[in-house]
């Protein structure tokens, strides 16, 4: 069983009917003893940085997502949720993160001429081959953020160019982040949320 | 590189697809769920809901329409019309919707705008605001109410206005070329888009493929809106896009 962890985010709902549509069974739940059990975890997220963490770290998430996350199960970041697997932002000052994924959240320099948000289909350049995320390459995607990861390359498996190197899926051993939101990306953000679940499962 | 998007617009009418939709050989053409899913088939890269029901039951049928769209469309979806509340935003983001679009209500209301930006993020508050030119003066002035009633505000200022309150999007519609078919109010998104650095979405004046190329070669545009061209299957979302590619805009 996947959990979907429940902490208000904006997008939870969205990534459930995902996971429905696709016949894969899910759990909204905050529960720890559930999310001890599961297969895997999915970290939704939409908002601002500093209040998500604050809102995971009253409710005791913080640190069980990570404790589960180091003994190797499973995660998968989305949007926001992928922002906080690093080890911190400048969001409206300083949030310390989960530290899942060296690596820092900034925002969008302004000298780009770039309108920000960043809101839209931008295109995936496949930066390294992990075989199960190949079919990414130059597919389009759905971005909304107004800041980025920056990160060591060898974490990056697509990017998508907004004046800068935006890193769209990242990677760590069994920890996944996607910047995009596979719950808004038609066919191909599907198989992105499918293939983690396969992963996850077989694990 | 960002993609242009393209984007039908649906008037729902309490729960029903209103405005004649032919390109579908249903039993059931004014299912929005129905109406929403040919559309993603087609290429569609985000669906307006616009919400044209005159009761008070509004709004909890326009939930259950995002509702049942967003189980088996995935896609971004904003619903607009008739929203004036905190709650009504959030009853719909829950529902399944990504972006709220007010119209009427952000200049009657103005704080609506900044309220919905801190709470759900710029990204989700779009500002939909309806121009005229006046003939006498040229000067663009918004309208309101469905275009009914105008406003002493002119398009620029506001514009400029509502993103300093925290509007994510503006929804820019030229009630000039609304159902003409003769092309996009150019000159107008020209004006907006130095105004303002947020994404701006053309509405109004689509007839034919040229008006797509036009307005995103000449204006700072991030996408364009549609409702009858798609829905009398005058043209396809397909052809639009085919023809953008072959003019060399960025489309998905």
């Amino acid at each position: 069983m996947l959990v979907i962890i429940d902490y208000d985010a904006g997008n939870t709902y969205n990534v459930k009917k995902a996971f429905d549509y696709l016949k894969i069974p899910t759990t909204l739940t905050a529960d720890p003893q559930q999310i001890k059990n599961c297969d895997g975890m999915i970290l939704p997220g939409v908002g601002a940085f500093g209040p998500a963490m604050a809102t995971l770290q009253e409710r005791g998430l913080a640190n069980l997502i990570k404790h589960e996350a180091l003994a190797g199960k499973p995660l998968l970041g989305i949007c926001l949720g992928m922002q906080m697997l690093f080890e911190n932002s400048t969001e409206y000052g300083n949030h310390a993160g989960l530290g899942l994924i060296p690596g820092k959240v900034v925002a969008f320099p302004t000298e780009t001429n770039y309108r920000v948000p960043q809101m839209g289909w931008n295109q995936n350049q496949l930066l390294q081959s992990k075989k199960d995320f190949d079919f990414l390459a130059n597919e389009y995607t759905y971005f909304v953020h107004s800041y980025y990861v920056k990160c060591d390359l060898k974490y990056i498996v697509t990017a998508a160019d907004y004046g800068v190197q935006v890193p769209a899926l990242v990677r760590r051993q069994q920890i996944y982040g996607t910047q995009f939101h596979p719950e808004k990306s038609g066919a191909v953000g599907l198989r992105v949320l499918q293939t983690f679940a396969q992963k996850a499962v077989a694990k | 590189m960002l993609a242009k998007r393209i984007i039908p617009c649906l008037d729902v009418d309490q729960g029903r697809v209103k405005k004649g939709v032919n390109f579908l050989n249903l039993t059931d053409v004014g299912d929005p769920a129905e109406i929403a899913a040919e559309y993603q088939r087609q290429g569609a890269d985000e669906l307006v809901f616009l919400d044209i029901t005159a009761t008070n039951q509004r709004r909890k049928t326009m939930t259950e329409v995002v509702e049942q769209v967003s189980r088996q469309v995935f896609m971004p979806l904003t619903v607009g019309g008739g929203i004036t509340s905190i709650a009504e935003i959030q009853a719909l983001l829950k529902a399944g919707a990504d972006k709220i679009s007010l119209n009427s209500a952000a200049i009657s209301n103005p704080s609506l705008i900044t309220a919905g930006a801190k709470k759900f993020g710029n990204q989700c508050i779009v500002v939909a605001i309806d121009v005229k030119t006046d003939q006498a003066s040229g000067k663009h002035f918004v309208y309101t109410h469905g275009g009914r009633q105008k406003t002493s505000f002119e398009a620029v200022e506001w514009a400029k206005r509502a993103v300093n309150l925290g509007a994510g999007e503006l929804l820019i519609t030229s009630m000039d070329q609304d159902g003409m078919k003769t092309g996009f109010a150019i000159d107008l998104y020209r004006k907006l888009g130095a105004a303002v650095d947020v994404p701006i979405i053309a509405s109004g004046g689509a007839g034919n493929l040229q008006d797509f190329v036009d307005v995103f070669q000449q204006a700072d545009v991030a996408g364009a809106l549609a409702a009858s061209v798609f829905h009398y299957r005058e043209l396809t979302i397909a052809q639009v896009k085919e023809s953008l590619k072959q003019a060399g805009v960025v489309i998905r």
